[in-house]
């Protein structure tokens, strides 16, 4: 059992939030090495929570903890527990198929499936096995219109999701992340392969998705954090240091660290 | 070298070298001390190098270019109709024929023992060759007279310093006949039962041409006869005469196990006798049928036999060629271009669409194209759906380890076993052990009982093994000690219910075979060399091809694609399923037609499964079930073989090798280039603007 050398700084207004995601001294390593240190936060219900932090601070472990993608290496140990709505993630008994069902994942690269636009977003459904043609009808028209890219592609809904431009791309991602209705959105940079425009509607998509749904982002940009998010988690080295509203911690952080990494001094 | 002497290159003066010429290195230590490299050595530009490898591929290029582009142009140029010549030689001789080819010789050395295997007579020119020699060496022509029954040898050589006079003949016609190769002479005549109806060489041309066509007609009239019709009821001969065979065995076997008095021998010979019958009266149906075909025949042979071309060879010989004999003739020196394009295409239309004749020497190559084309099919049906899961399994599932590896290893070893070995196994394996048990049934049974006792353990192994693998399944923590026990438990029970079964195949008691009545007349149907075996043996040695280019396609799918469909909440096999596999068809798609073309192109393991140099029936007809897996089959790289290094007139078999060659190297040219085509279209599809 790792101890603690730092105890996170989570702020007082996190309290009165309803929470989706509760993670409890989660811990991960790669092997040998330790990548996340008794990481203990909630995400709150519909509201967008962003965690930032240098690379290699272990966020996009944690966000790919959530749906045990992590699984799928082989060297991966964990410690801690994580539950979903009250659901324990980490259950043995839980099936993972299942339980990714329950939540959407947008990546870093968007990565549109080799089909028709129509069928990247309904895929989810089709995994299931939802044949009935009206239900897949108006899954697809919702998400995409969820996902702000309805008025582009309607009428071309046949033609291949690869066709499409890098932002576009990226927005089908989101609105087949979204088909399901999933109980959590984790985004993984979405927006660090895309240009200043496509970067701009993805953040407006971002603003509309809250309330809806909850969104756990994991962002470079501090600037992106500070304008699109409710909460900010900081991040560094495999520990969470500071956790709270994002007005807070841009303006006024509790910790020197937080501060540092804010205003750019950070060594 | 003028690497010695100290350069200054900094000044210029009168002794720069000239453009072009790389600047001699420095060398005085010095001077090179204090400047700056500058980077123009000729090893740090690498320029040699790019020459070096350039030259190499140059060299790669040009042996191809030179292969496929002999191989284009005597193909192409074989069937192109040639000039007759006439040629009086100094001692006296006459030759009338198309000249095939002339070559520099010592005329000291007799050619026949050059052995290049051309059995040529040669026109003695005595010294008037060796005045004609220059530096030892002079020229002679290889003229191909034809008339092989007079000549006795086809071809003949003439040293130019033998011909006397050279003319090319107005009339020389050549026709090509359905047996004894062309002939070569000048038409005086023209008979129609026995009487002349011209006299000279332009009115028997005109007659000729005003019959020709309906003799052809004719004769494939009689054509048909003989080989559907009669083969219609040869087929229903054989298939009573095998229901007899079949009673037959079956009265033995009632005799052996039950005796001579039991109610089981004699329906069993009751049931003899009525087949028995049965056959009798198909053999006078037959009888009847044969005769009546015959009377076919025979009428349209004596209609054919009325016309008669009378032509004068160069020796002046007068020979009278039954129009039926004759396939083809052309006045050589009167045709015009379109004449020669019409002659050029129906010889290949002949080439493409008939039977081979004359020892596969002369007429078509269907046959072998229809049983390259059946066994590639074939073959394409059985490996690819193997390679692809063996593929599917090794890159996606297997857990990469030392088994892995090994596995991997051993595939590609596979692809370097020499091809022949593969004949070997298939021989040995699929003809004479598979083959031999679907004919006559296990050589080894065992009886009854035995045998119902390891079914009775059969299922209780299976059903202990499927027990232990739905518990292994259902366990909550599939990387535990105890579930990856069970695993290898339920592994290692289905592997006893295989081996189980295996043995039960083997010793079965109650199978004699599908084919055994055949087999007991020493003619097995699949114990022997056929299409079937001979894909099998083919998709054995393309596995490697297919694996590895399915395992290359799979490994570049990239990984984002599988964990967003992972996100998306699909298991591992909906995900190689729908996202997988379909991104990697491409180089799927390659793998088999990289097989096709290897598969098609193969020889030596298939002289020993099922190729024949003359197949009495093609792999696929109108008789049920249309695709005759058993039968062996004509191959066109056999083809190749068998024509060029089998075949007692190598010289005239020369035009079929090449051609034949031709033909192979296009289908495979056209199967790479259709992989060529499908990756390019299909890598468009998927990585159509990324940006």
């Amino acid at each position: 059992m790792t101890t603690a050398t730092q105890q996170t700084e989570t702020h007082a207004a996190l309290a009165g939030e309803e929470p989706v995601l509760e993670v409890e001294r989660y811990n991960l390593w790669y092997g040998q090495t330790q990548a996340l240190h008794d990481v203990t936060l909630n995400i709150p219900r519909g509201k967008v929570t962003a965690l930032i932090g240098p690379s290699g601070c272990g966020k996009s472990t944690l966000l790919r903890s959530v749906n045990r993608l992590n699984d799928l290496i082989e060297s991966v140990s964990i410690q801690g527990s994580m539950r979903l709505n009250g659901d324990e993630i980490y259950n043995p008994r839980v099936d993972v198929i299942e339980l990714r069902k329950r939540m959407g994942m947008v990546f870093q690269k968007s990565n549109p499936f080799p089909m028709s636009i129509y069928e990247n977003v309904v895929y989810p459904l089709r995994i299931d096995g939802v044949r009935s043609r009206s239900t897949l009808d108006a899954v697809c028209e919702r998400s995409l219109r969820g996902a702000a890219l309805w008025d582009e592609v309607k009428d071309r809904l046949k033609e291949s999701g690869l066709s499409l431009s890098g932002g576009q791309q990226q927005r089908l991602c989101i609105a087949r992340a979204i088909a399901a209705e999933p109980e959590v959105l984790l985004m993984d940079e979405p927006c660090s392969a895309l240009d200043p425009l496509a970067t701009g509607k993805i953040e407006d998509l971002i603003q509309e998705l809250k309330g809806e749904y909850s969104v756990l982002i994991v962002t470079h940009n501090m600037q992106q954090a500070s304008r699109t998010s409710d909460y900010t988690a900081f991040m560094y080295l495999g520990r969470l240091v500071e956790y709270g509203p994002t007005p807070d911690i841009f303006t006024k952080p509790h910790l020197r660290e937080t501060e540092d990494y804010i205003t750019g001094r950070f060594g | 070298m003028s690497g010695s002497t100290a350069v200054q290159p900094d000044t210029p003066s009168a002794n720069d070298p000239p453009k072009g010429v790389p600047p001699a290195p420095v060398t005085s230590v010095g001077r090179s001390r204090r400047r700056p490299r500058a980077g123009s050595s000729l090893t740090a530009h690498g320029e040699p190098m790019v020459w070096l490898i350039g030259g190499g591929l140059a060299v790669c290029a040009l042996m191809i270019v030179v292969l496929i582009g002999w191989i284009a142009l005597q193909g192409f140029a074989t069937f192109w109709p040639k000039p007759i010549v006439q040629l009086e030689t100094t001692d006296g001789t006459m030759l009338l024929g198309e000249v095939t080819r002339s070559e520099l010789f010592e005329p000291r050395i007799p050619p026949a023992a050059d052995g290049d295997g051309v059995e040529a007579d040669v026109v003695d020119a005595g010294a008037a060759v060796e005045e004609d020699a220059l530096l030892g060496l002079a020229t002679r022509r290889l003229i191909r007279i034809g008339n092989r029954e007079y000549t006795g040898t086809p071809f003949r050589w003439v040293p130019s310093a033998a011909v006397e006079t050279e003319t090319t003949p107005e009339w020389a016609v050549l026709a090509e006949r359905l047996e004894w190769g062309p002939f070569i002479g000048v038409p005086t005549g023209f008979r129609i039962d026995g009487e002349p109806v011209a006299d000279d060489a332009a009115a028997a041309w005109a007659a000729f041409g005003e019959h020709h066509d309906d003799v052809v007609r004719r004769q494939t009239q009689r054509k048909q006869l003989e080989r559907d019709d009669t083969g219609e009821v040869n087929y229903v001969l054989e298939h009573d005469r095998l229901a007899v065979r079949r009673a037959e065995l079956d009265v033995q076997h009632a005799e052996h196990s039950h005796g001579r008095e039991s109610e089981a021998y004699r329906q069993a010979h009751a049931r003899f006798e009525q087949a028995r019958a049965t056959h009798a009266q198909t053999q006078r149906w037959a009888q009847a049928e044969f005769n009546r075909i015959r009377a076919l025949i025979d009428e349209l042979n004596a209609e054919n036999a009325r016309y008669e071309i009378v032509m004068r060879t160069a020796d002046e010989r007068e020979v009278a060629i039954p129009l039926g004999e004759i396939v083809r003739a052309y006045p050589a020196n009167q045709l015009g271009f379109f004449d020669k394009v019409s002659v050029y295409g129906s010889r290949w239309w002949e080439f493409l669409t008939d039977d081979p004749r004359e020892a596969n020497t002369e007429g078509g190559v269907f046959p072998p194209i229809i049983g390259t084309v059946v066994m590639t099919l074939l073959m394409c049906f059985v490996v690819v759906p193997f390679g692809v899961l063996a593929a599917l399994y090794l890159r996606e599932y297997a857990r990469p380890g030392p088994i892995v590896s090994a596995v991997r290893i051993a595939v590609n070893n596979l692809a370097g076993v020499p091809s022949i070995v593969f004949g070997v196994f298939g021989l040995g394996f699929f003809c004479y052990i598979v083959g031999g048990y679907i004919d006559r049934g296990p050589t080894d049974p065992t009886t009854m009982g035995p045998w119902m006792g390891a079914l009775a353990v059969l299922i209780a192994i299976a059903l202990v093994a499927a027990a232990t693998t739905v518990v292994k399944l259902r366990a909550a923590d599939q990387r535990a000690f105890g579930a990856r026990l069970l695993g290898y438990a339920a592994v290692a029970l289905w592997l006893l219910a295989l081996g189980v079964c295996a043995w039960m195949f083997i010793r079965v008691p109650f199978f004699d075979g599908f084919f055994a009545a055949r087999a007991a007349d020493g003619s097995p149907t699949f114990g022997k060399g056929g299409v079937l075996w001979a894909s099998l043996t083919l998709a054995l040695l393309t596995l490697p091809v297919v694996i590895v280019a399915t395992e290359e396609a799979l490994a570049a799918v990239p990984s984002s694609m599988r964990e967003g469909s992972y996100a998306c909440g699909a298991s591992k096999w909906q995900t190689v399923r729908r996202i997988v596999l379909p991104r990697a068809m491409p180089g799927i798609m390659t793998g088999m037609i990289l097989a096709m073309a290897r598969g098609a192109g193969e020889v030596a393991p298939l002289m020993l499964v099922g190729a024949v140099a003359m197949a009495p029936e093609l792999p696929v007809d109108g008789h049920f079930p249309f695709v005759h897996m058993e039968r062996s089959f004509m191959h066109l790289g056999f083809h190749i073989y068998d024509v060029g290094f089998q075949s007692p007139d190598s010289e005239g078999a020369r035009p079929m090798v090449y051609t034949t060659t031709l033909l192979l190297i296009a289908i495979i040219a056209t199967l790479n280039l259709a992989a060529f085509y499908l990756r390019t279209r299909l890598r468009r599809r998927f990585a159509e603007s990324q940006f």
